[in-house]
């Protein structure tokens, strides 16, 4: 493998890296918070997808405009999913909201199928994403560039919302000691829809570069990524925001990396990453950046 | 004998139980205003329960609690807290990743007017209450004195000091009753000495009305104008401390240990 195809690939890597890092700050909020693992984002992603491509195709709404209405749109799905399913188990043990959380998957996944149908949709993504641009020897698409580019802006609005705002305060108080939050007099409730708005927003901003990079939709789009994305998180430590964004670039990393290097293992690209999963979950299941639980008393 | 004239707090023949242990059961109990009260008794009498009672944690079984002659028994924490009530933990319970200052805004937004909407978007009316709740967190941390460490991790500092951000983030909700659960636990004579002089100061200066858990006789004999005694969840005795000191069924409740010792 020459530089200019290192470099090429590296893109590459970047790029699905930083889809997948979207999508694992989901999954990661929300164990932070609530202690279990939300299947349903995985389906967040794809109701995302959906919105922006009903909006364009339907109501005819210009793409930067379709874009921002199916991130508003799939916040609230998240919102609505939280206060539906996951509200009335919150006192239960987590393993109570751990199934109902695949049953909520399920459930989307399904409701697509019978709603949009199997048959995957093309999905028209705009002008300036479907470019080429050629750099010496190497060749890039507008795709590859755009992604990282909106993933960082996203990931830096992100993360100011989380560090310096009240309402990022509170996640992270919530996150140490949900009860002492309460009795600080903070609404925990809506800490944690204000969560699940945030991380499903990030999720369908996924779902729609997504989209953008591979065209195609369908109601099961979101199941790989989804269980990559949860890989992700759990490399970069589970429950860690900075972490999910690192482990997000390491699995698109080495998935790309993976088949540049030996073609002959393409087939396995998905396997390659749980592989890396299990290791992670039998060496160093903290990840890189997570933190020994201590049970609090 | 609800909600008497001149209390600030009253709890009605409250009990609680959990499964068949009934860990709190017929208590009756009033806080005056500005009155600084003990609550006392041997480990597990049910002490904390009766804090969290109070504070929403736990719902009754039976019997009220009245705030200010308002009925508030099942209301949610963070209301109970709104209304006035701040409480501080046994076991300290910081958010030890966020810095000191953050620890006391945390309690301080509860008071603040902007959505949460507003807060995130940085919209002008946010940021001037922004503002206005950092001074009055640095001033309270001030009060406590923990201005220079105000931006230092709540969790990397001593047990001591822990304590005095503890006191400061309940105080930061503006309440009218503050809850202290064992503020003296780990401290040394000295640090419990001084601790006595800054809970007095405190009510004083932000005209509260505390109740306090305590093991350390000196503290609670020191400066609890009225002292409750629990044991199994039931109230055995009530009084000022010499009346307590003196108190058989305290003694024998303590086996004569601490309550023999300052007699």
């Amino acid at each position: 493998m020459n530089a200019a195809v290192f470099f090429q690939q590296l893109i590459n890597g970047m790029s699905l890296g930083s889809l997948y890092a979207l999508l694992a700050i989901g999954y990661t909020m929300v164990y932070g918070i609530l202690r279990f693992i939300n299947f349903a984002h995985s389906d967040i992603f794809m109701v995302g997808a959906y919105s922006a491509f009903f909006f364009i195709v339907i109501f005819r709404v210009p793409w930067p405009l379709a874009a921002a209405f199916a991130v508003c749109l799939t916040a609230l799905v998240g919102v609505t999913i939280d206060r539906v399913a996951y509200r009335p188990v919150r006192d239960a043990p987590r393993i109570s909201a751990l199934i109902t959380a695949v049953g909520v998957s399920s459930f989307i996944e399904n409701l697509g199928l019978v709603t949009v149908g199997a048959r995957p949709k093309a999905f028209e993504s705009p002008q300036f994403m479907s470019r080429v641009f050629h750099i010496g020897p190497v060749t890039i698409t507008g795709v590859a560039i755009w992604v990282p580019i909106m993933t960082f802006v996203l990931l830096a609005v992100m993360m100011y919302v989380v560090y310096r705002t009240k309402i990022g305060m509170a996640m992270r108080s919530v996150s140490t000691d949900i009860e002492a939050t309460r009795l600080m007099g903070v609404d925990v409730d809506k800490v944690i829809s204000y969560t699940f708005a945030l991380g499903s927003a990030l999720a369908a901003a996924g779902g729609i570069l997504w989209a953008c990079k591979y065209p195609k939709i369908s109601p099961l789009m979101g199941v790989y990524p989804g269980w990559k994305a949860f890989t992700a998180a759990v490399v970069g430590g589970i429950g860690s925001i900075p972490g999910a964004m690192i482990g997000g670039f390491i699995i698109g990393l080495i998935e790309v990396m993976t088949v540049a290097i030996s073609p002959g293992l393409s087939g396995y690209r998905d396997g390659v990453i749980f592989l890396v999963l299990v290791v992670f979950l039998l060496v160093r299941p903290t990840g890189i950046l997570g933190e020994t639980l201590k049970e609090k008393v | 004998m609800a909600s008497q004239n001149g209390a600030i707090l009253a709890l009605d023949s409250v009990s609680v139980s959990f499964g068949g242990l009934v860990a709190v059961s017929d208590f009756d109990f009033t806080l005056g205003k500005g009155e600084l009260v003990g609550l006392i008794g041997p480990n597990g009498a049910g002490k904390t329960t009766v804090f969290n009672i109070i504070t929403g944690q736990y719902e009754p079984v039976r019997g009220k609690v009245f705030f200010r002659g308002r009925d508030i028994t099942g209301w949610r924490p963070d209301r109970v807290t709104c209304a006035g009530i701040a409480r501080t933990f046994q076991n300290m319970r910081l958010f030890e990743g966020l810095t000191v200052l953050d620890n006391v805004l945390v309690s301080r937004h509860s008071k603040l007017r902007s959505s949460m909407l507003a807060a995130a978007l940085n919209l002008p009316g946010y940021v001037r209450e922004e503002q206005v709740a950092r001074t009055k967190a640095m001033e309270l941390l001030d009060r406590v004195g923990l201005m220079d460490l105000a931006y230092t991790e709540a969790g990397s500092l001593p047990y001591g000091q822990q304590r005095r951000v503890e006191i400061a983030r309940a105080l930061a909700a503006d309440p009218e009753v503050l809850l202290l659960d064992e503020p003296a636990a780990g401290m040394n004579p000295e640090e419990t000495a001084r601790l006595m002089e800054f809970i007095c100061g405190v009510r004083d200066e932000f005209g509260l009305t505390i109740l306090l858990i305590e093991h350390d006789m000196k503290l609670v004999m020191g400066i609890c104008e009225r002292i409750r005694v629990i044991d199994y969840g039931m109230s055995i005795a009530e009084g000022t401390p010499e009346e307590i000191q003196g108190n058989p069924k305290v003694i024998s409740a303590y086996l004569g240990e601490e309550a023999c010792e300052y007699a």
